[in-house]
């Protein structure tokens, strides 16, 4: 049967994949950033998974105008890379698992998720810059991607806790899949971080350190946090949070911390990183 | 009974923030069609080469079509815009993310960079109007 091997987070900000891809990572600025996901990279060639089920929110690119889904699956064999208005990120193009995803897709929506199906979905660098960063530059993607879009934009988001509950359905539908496959969970976006207004700017270093203690010290006290406690105390953006508990959920009760970073800033935005393995 | 977790109207009561929702997601429609549509290098020389005349392709109010015209960030927030489609405006201008995000704050894109360097602004006394806190 295919198991849920590890749980990764991390922020997708965009100035990432832009120094990324101008070969600016040694720079004094980004140096630090790119540093901080040097552990991880080394993992994940130990690690070799097959499959990573990567939850990230898509930035008006291929949704949010004509239809506005809370949690959308992509089924596709492909997903071609997003032009954002300054061309597409050089980045290879991004292969799906339609078999597994729409596996995902039946068991998800027996369990109650009554998920959007994106038969075709382009995606932006809210999942190639995570991708970008675990794996670094490659002529192709050592993995297979089911990427699930997550509404962070358009209040009402999803809660804290319909988001912990989708990722523990996730769990039980990747462990009744029967092909033996190495299936990590990622969730992205955040830390805190405010993209508009006279507010814009806003960092709270307090609140992420204690979000990234509580992902093993206390989950139950995170999958409580109120949209509007995410809105002010993270920030507009900062909500994007929401999107690490369907990873952490997807994790089962007790994890262990293997590695975290924390860096503040990437451009208007306090970048976090953290690698967990599920214990039960 | 079905109870609500929090009233909305808290959501008016942080400071320096819009918070975007499906009545504003209608009322910029048309003004996120016309962001969306620069994805597209053809509609970006288009857009570059008459910014009037590719505007009047879209069914925009005239507010909005002024805002974008003056690159008033501030002004297509208030009229319904969200920042993920702003973005492709300043991406089609090649500013960075910071500075179109810099230009809502009254600082300069220097001084705003600079803030950011030194850890970003503090939540402490951002977080409610009514409270103060």
């Amino acid at each position: 049967m295919a198991r849920i091997t590890a749980g990764i987070a991390s922020s997708h900000v965009p100035a990432i994949g832009a120094a990324f891809d101008q070969g600016r990572t040694q720079d004094q600025y980004w140096k630090p950033v790119f540093d901080g996901y040097e552990w991880v990279r080394a993992f994940e060639t130990r690690e070799d998974p097959d499959v990573v089920i990567l939850c990230y929110n898509d930035h008006a690119s291929a949704m949010m105008l004509d239809v506005v889904p809370t949690f959308a699956l992509g089924m596709a064999e492909e997903f071609e890379v997003a032009d954002e208005g300054w061309g597409k990120r050089p980045v290879p193009l991004v292969m799906g698992d339609p078999v597994l995803a729409a596996h995902l897709a039946e068991q998800l929506v027996i369990d109650e998720f009554d998920l959007t199906l994106m038969n075709t979905l382009d995606v932006d660098h809210g999942l190639t810059v995570p991708l970008s960063l675990m794996f670094g530059k490659c002529e192709e993607w050592p993995v297979r991607v089911i990427p699930l879009a997550v509404n962070v934009t358009q209040f009402p988001t999803p809660s804290a806790e319909r988001c912990w509950q989708l990722g523990a359905a996730i769990r039980d539908a990747v462990e009744s899949y029967p092909a033996g496959l190495n299936v990590q969970v990622w969730g992205t976006g955040g830390m805190s971080h405010q993209l508009q207004g006279e507010r814009a700017g806003l960092i709270n270093p307090a609140f992420d350190g204690a979000f990234l203690d509580d992902l093993t010290a206390d989950p139950d006290r995170l999958r409580r946090i109120t949209r509007l406690e995410f809105l002010r105390e993270a920030g507009t953006e900062g909500i994007e949070l929401i999107m690490w508990l369907i990873m952490r959920g997807a994790l089962g009760e007790r994890v262990e911390e293997l590695n975290r970073f924390y860096h503040v800033p990437a451009s208007n935005t306090a970048v976090g990183h953290i690698v967990l393995r599920p214990l039960d | 009974m079905r109870t609500r977790l929090y009233s909305l109207d808290e959501l008016n009561d942080i400071p320096g923030t819009t918070v975007f929702n499906a009545l504003r997601s209608r009322q910029a429609y048309h003004l996120h069609k016309f962001c969306m549509s620069l994805m597209q290098p053809e509609n970006r020389e288009a857009f570059r080469a008459d910014e009037r005349g590719y505007l009047d392709r879209f069914r925009m109010s005239d507010e909005q079509k002024r805002a974008v015209l003056d690159r008033d960030f501030t002004k297509l927030i208030d009229l319904g815009g969200n920042i993920y489609f702003l973005v492709k405006l300043s991406n089609t201008d090649g500013w960075t993310t910071q500075k179109a995000v810099s230009s809502m704050t009254g600082m300069t894109p220097d001084e705003y960079a600079a803030m950011m360097r030194a850890g970003g602004r503090s939540p402490e006394g951002q977080r409610s109007i009514r409270g103060k806190s």
